[in-house]
């Protein structure tokens, strides 16, 4: 397998510069997440059950600890989310928008696969 | 049209209600209101009138929102006492010699208090219980003063009692009849009331008259009773009330003959311009020393002088419930047992100062009246059958049977719309429905909409029973759906996970659920797995369900870090491993606290250092503590007959035991259990999930009690258990809660919500009426025999050891953690702390 880019929505843009590779696929539990040290951020990887890739912060803006690696998976109304391990609100993995609070967003990093390397774009997607 | 002049004589409680039923009705258009109020002060509360001697606070207890009398237009003459009414020419007369006229004049005038004819009555030093101002004067006779006195031993006068106990005096009550309460309670629950009140310090001196009162030698007074004598340096009077009705008497009104202006349904006298509301009125032959009914007569009277609703006064239910002395007392209907070949049930337990007595029809079918000494709490219960005439669901001894012995005396069902719910809110159950049909679904929104439940939340568990037997009439089943994945409820996915022997997420989702799941829904199933197949919980399959404490079995912490406790069944330990646990938390510098479950907790452990951590606690003979899982928590225990002088059994040894069967059990929510030696009961066992209290004979098992946010005290499920018969019994509880209850339930919200409460428990797990005990036993058999300790599993597996880091991509930990000492120890640094730690 080539390069692909995993999971790339239309509403996205900004620039794509450096790939940082982080681990290999395999590493990553199914429906689990990870987190990643780059160089500015801490960042939450998650691999989903159908192997989708979704990078955003890895803090918590509810609680201000670097946790959301370790939250579960879910889907709230079609909408795939990770719920935080403390106080369980949901982000939403496409948007890195709160559920429950409109106003909280958190960086979307683009990710994808190299082989079986996964990789993550330093600087953060915006959303318009 | 021109307005009619109105005068109320009388601003007390009952004046002012109906000074507001008037505004209620915009009878302010229609009348001149003048107010003619004998104290100084406007209308207060005289119920609470006691709180004065702890709060001296007079406004607090006022009833007369301030701007009240204004906005409405309404005069207010304090201190303005009425000395005469004269019908023909209809005016009043007040004592400075004013004269007012009315064409409409309402009598609420109250009571006055009897002072027995003795001898000494007036002397100074002798009080009544009535106003602000007797409770002045009985607060400066109360300094220097060492000995007080009540004459009377009735609701008021025990009151009064406490007061002066309050006040710091030696207190005693003097009552004429031959026990406390006469009116409202029998002979056995006044007894133990006496029992109760002399345990707190007040002497009674029950058939006991007041002959004369004289000069004491040691004390201000002497009350002479016969040959014997008491001195005392201040008297209260609270012999009983008697109706205001001087005025109506001068004026010829028609006055009971014991005293009462008599009335009609629309409290009208036999004047027709002239109504009489509250205490000073005499309806059908009685008068009504309570506020309620004098509060519905205030209604009435402004119903028929505004020409409205014409029901009119139905009379009211004397039945009562107070706290005196920190005594619950309850008397409901005929509390005597006067009714025509009507019988009693009774209860009496003397050592725990609790009497129950259910008077029954002659049929056995309806309940007629109530005493409750020391428990009232079946007070709502009980009224509402006596005032509803409900058939009695059953045997009446069960109406008295001890607490929790019996099921719950009421469903829903069986209320009519009109029984009142919340009492102090007067919210009927008619109120409720109606707010149903408009759109109330949860109690939430019962409670903002009808005020039901918001005051003494008393009658929440019987708003939220009412709320789901119409919702369900309605079809509007309550929802019980784990969550937007699965149409079922937690019961029937355990059942289906058992009887198709699913063991995988993914093929419970394909075949009953929809979507991805999530955060709610993965936790639970993972948990029905373990508790059916035990599996370990970190395979690769089921890792994915966990929550992060059981994912890095530990419990996450407010900064991202984990706390660590090791399991120390029974709360025994070594001096050794407490040394090494001493050695690790210093190691890792970790903030070490006891736990109320007798087990060390020790936190600050990040998640790369948690397998370091568990390796020398597991070399030390340690093993997980489960404080991370919805699962079997601790087992507390007293130190029981090893050492005791009190113990009757080994508590401890049954402590432990109990731990190492069901260690690792996960269940719907935590689980904790407690051991008691004797019936001291220091392990506090009564507030756990499961509860064992020794015995002579063996043990009691108590089940579903709670601490924490809501307590609940375990009941009384099964005595004197031999150490088989207790862990069968409680083999079969714990996988029939497993089974049957929802997503993080606790036992005591499970057990209130199980139709047919403990007694169908009881046919359940002691009689097997559901054939399940073989099953219920087997399965427990078979999460005991598959135990592993999962920290053991998890340091032996290289593959699962990977996943304790912060980054996947670099071995540091998270670099943004940020601690403050206190106290000698760690602690997470606050955001505005962090701040500035960040910046230095
Ligand atoms: C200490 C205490 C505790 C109580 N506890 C309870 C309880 O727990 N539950 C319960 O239901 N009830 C209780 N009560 C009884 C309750 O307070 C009365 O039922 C209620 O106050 C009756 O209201 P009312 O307006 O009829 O009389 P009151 O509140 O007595 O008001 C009558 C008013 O009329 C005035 N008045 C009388 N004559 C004249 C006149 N000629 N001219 C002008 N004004 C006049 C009086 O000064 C008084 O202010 C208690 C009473 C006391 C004293």
């Amino acid at each position: 397998m080539s390069e692909t880019i995993i999971d790339k929505p239309a509403s996205r843009q900004g620039t794509v510069d450096t790939w940082q590779p982080v681990c290999r696929l395999e590493e990553i539990v199914p429906e689990t997440g990870v987190g990643v040290r780059l160089a500015q951020r801490q960042v939450a990887l998650f691999r989903t059950r159908d192997d989708r890739l979704f990078a955003l912060d890895n803090h918590d803006p509810f609680s201000h600890a670097n946790v959301l690696a370790r939250g579960l998976l879910g889907s709230v109304a079609g909408r795939r989310v990770v719920a935080s391990p403390l106080y369980k609100q949901h982000f939403c993995l496409e948007t890195g928008e709160c559920i429950e609070d409109a106003e909280v967003r958190l960086q979307v990093f683009p990710v994808r696969l190299a082989g079986d390397r996964v990789e993550i774009a330093a600087s953060p997607v915006r959303h318009g | 049209m021109n307005k009619q002049q109105l005068l109320l004589i009388g601003h007390g409680m009952v004046g002012q209600r109906f000074l507001e039923a008037l505004v209620a009705r915009d009878g302010l258009s229609r009348f001149d209101v003048t107010v003619l109020c004998g104290e100084s002060r406007p209308a207060y509360d005289r119920v609470g009138l006691t709180r004065y001697f702890t709060e001296r606070d007079a406004d607090a207890l006022s009833l007369t929102p301030s701007g009240f009398m204004e906005a409405h237009g309404i005069t207010l003459k304090l201190d303005t006492r009425v000395s005469g009414i004269d019908r023909q020419a209809r005016t009043v007369t007040t004592e400075t010699g004013e004269r007012l006229g009315y064409d409409r004049l309402v009598l609420a005038t109250g009571s006055y208090p009897f002072v027995p004819p003795i001898d000494g009555n007036d002397r100074a030093g002798c009080f009544v219980y009535r106003t602000l101002e007797d409770l002045d004067a009985i607060i400066q006779a109360a300094e220097g003063a060492r000995v007080g006195a009540v004459i009377g031993g009735g609701l008021l006068g025990l009151e009064a009692a406490k007061a002066l106990h309050d006040l710091g005096l030696e207190t005693h009550v003097v009552e004429f009849a031959p026990r406390l309460m006469a009116v409202q309670v029998d002979e056995m629950g006044g007894a133990l009331l006496r029992e109760k009140i002399e345990a707190l310090g007040v002497t009674v001196h029950a058939g006991t008259g007041t002959q004369a009162i004289t000069d004491g030698e040691q004390h201000r007074h002497r009350m002479v009773f016969g040959d014997r004598h008491l001195e005392t340096d201040v008297i209260i009077f609270s012999a009983g009330i008697r109706p205001q009705d001087t005025l109506a008497r001068a004026c010829e009104l028609t006055v009971g003959e014991r005293g009462g202006v008599m009335i009609d349904d629309h409290c009208v006298t036999s004047d027709p311009a002239i109504q009489a509301i509250g205490e000073v009125a005499l309806w059908s032959e009685r008068v009504f020393g309570l506020v309620a009914p004098g509060y519905q007569m205030a209604e009435c009277a402004a119903d028929h002088l505004c020409g409205q609703g014409e029901s009119g006064f139905q009379g009211a239910d004397m039945s009562t419930k107070l706290k005196l002395m920190g005594v619950d007392v309850a008397s409901i209907g005929d509390a005597h047992g006067s009714t025509p070949g009507s019988r009693s049930a009774v209860f009496l337990d003397q050592s725990a100062g609790v009497y129950k007595k259910a008077v029954v029809s002659a049929c056995g079918k309806k309940l007629l009246g109530a005493v409750l000494v020391g428990d009232a709490s079946d007070y709502g219960d009980l009224l509402q059958l006596c005032l509803n005439s409900i058939d009695l669901p059953g045997d009446p001894a069960a109406l008295v049977a001890p607490a929790g012995a019996g099921a719950p005396l009421l469903g829903a069902d069986a209320l009519p719309d009109s029984a009142q719910i919340c009492s102090c809110n007067n919210v009927s159950k008619g109120a409720l429905c109606q707010a149903i049909d408009a759109g109330c679904t949860s109690v939430a929104d019962l409670k903002s909409d009808t005020r039901a439940a918001t005051t003494c939340g008393g009658c929440a568990t019987l708003v939220k029973q009412v709320l789901d037997s119409e919702l369900a009439k309605r079809g509007l089943e309550v929802n019980n759906h784990l969550c937007e994945h699965f149409a079922y409820s937690r019961q029937a996915l355990y059942h289906l996970v058992r009887v198709e022997g699913i063991d995988s997420f993914d093929a419970l989702l394909e075949r009953y659920g929809e979507g991805d799941g999530c955060d709610l829904c993965k936790p639970t199933v993972a948990s029905i797995f373990a508790s059916c197949w035990n599996q370990y919980v970190l395979t690769p399959e089921l890792a994915g369900l966990q929550d992060t404490n059981d994912y890095f079995l530990a419990n996450m912490q407010r900064d991202g870090t984990y706390s660590v406790v090791p399991r120390v069944p029974g709360g025994e330990i070594t001096p050794d491993k407490l040394i090494t646990i001493g050695q690790v938390a210093k190691k890792y510098d970790l903030y070490t606290k006891i736990t109320g479950g007798q087990r060390v907790d020790l936190f600050g452990a990040r998640v790369d250092q948690l397998p370091a951590i568990w390796s020398e606690l597991v070399a030390a003979g340690f093993e997980s503590g489960h404080a991370y899982g919805k699962a079997m928590r601790t087992v507390k225990s007293c130190v029981g007959s090893t050492w005791c002088r009190y113990g009757v059994q080994d508590s401890v040894a049954m402590a432990i035991r109990l731990e190492e069967r069901y260690r690792g059990l996960r269940s719907p929510h935590k689980i904790k259990l407690g051991v008691s030696g004797c019936t001291r009961e220091c392990a506090e066992a009564q507030s756990k999930d499961i509860g064992v209290i020794a015995t002579e004979k063996g043990w009691n098992l108590y089940v579903c009690g709670n601490g924490g946010m809501r307590p609940r005290h375990a009941e009384l499920f099964a005595s004197d258990l031999d150490d088989d018969q207790l862990l069968r019994t409680i083999d079969r509880f714990l996988m029939f809660y497993i089974r049957t209850a929802d997503r993080l339930q606790r036992t005591s919200v499970w057990r209130e919500s199980l139709e047919g409460g403990l007694e169908y428990l009881r046919e359940v797990i002691l009689d097997d009426s559901l054939g399940l005990a073989d099953e219920l036993e087997a399965q427990m058999a078979h999460i005991v025999d598959t135990y592993q300790c999962e920290w053991k599993t998890t340091l032996q597996d290289e593959e699962k050891l990977k996943r304790f880091r912060h980054f996947i991509n670099d071995a540091t930990p998270d670099n943004e953690l940020a601690y403050v000492r206190e106290r000698e120890q760690r602690r997470p640094a606050y955001p505005h702390e962090r701040i500035e730690l960040v910046e230095s």
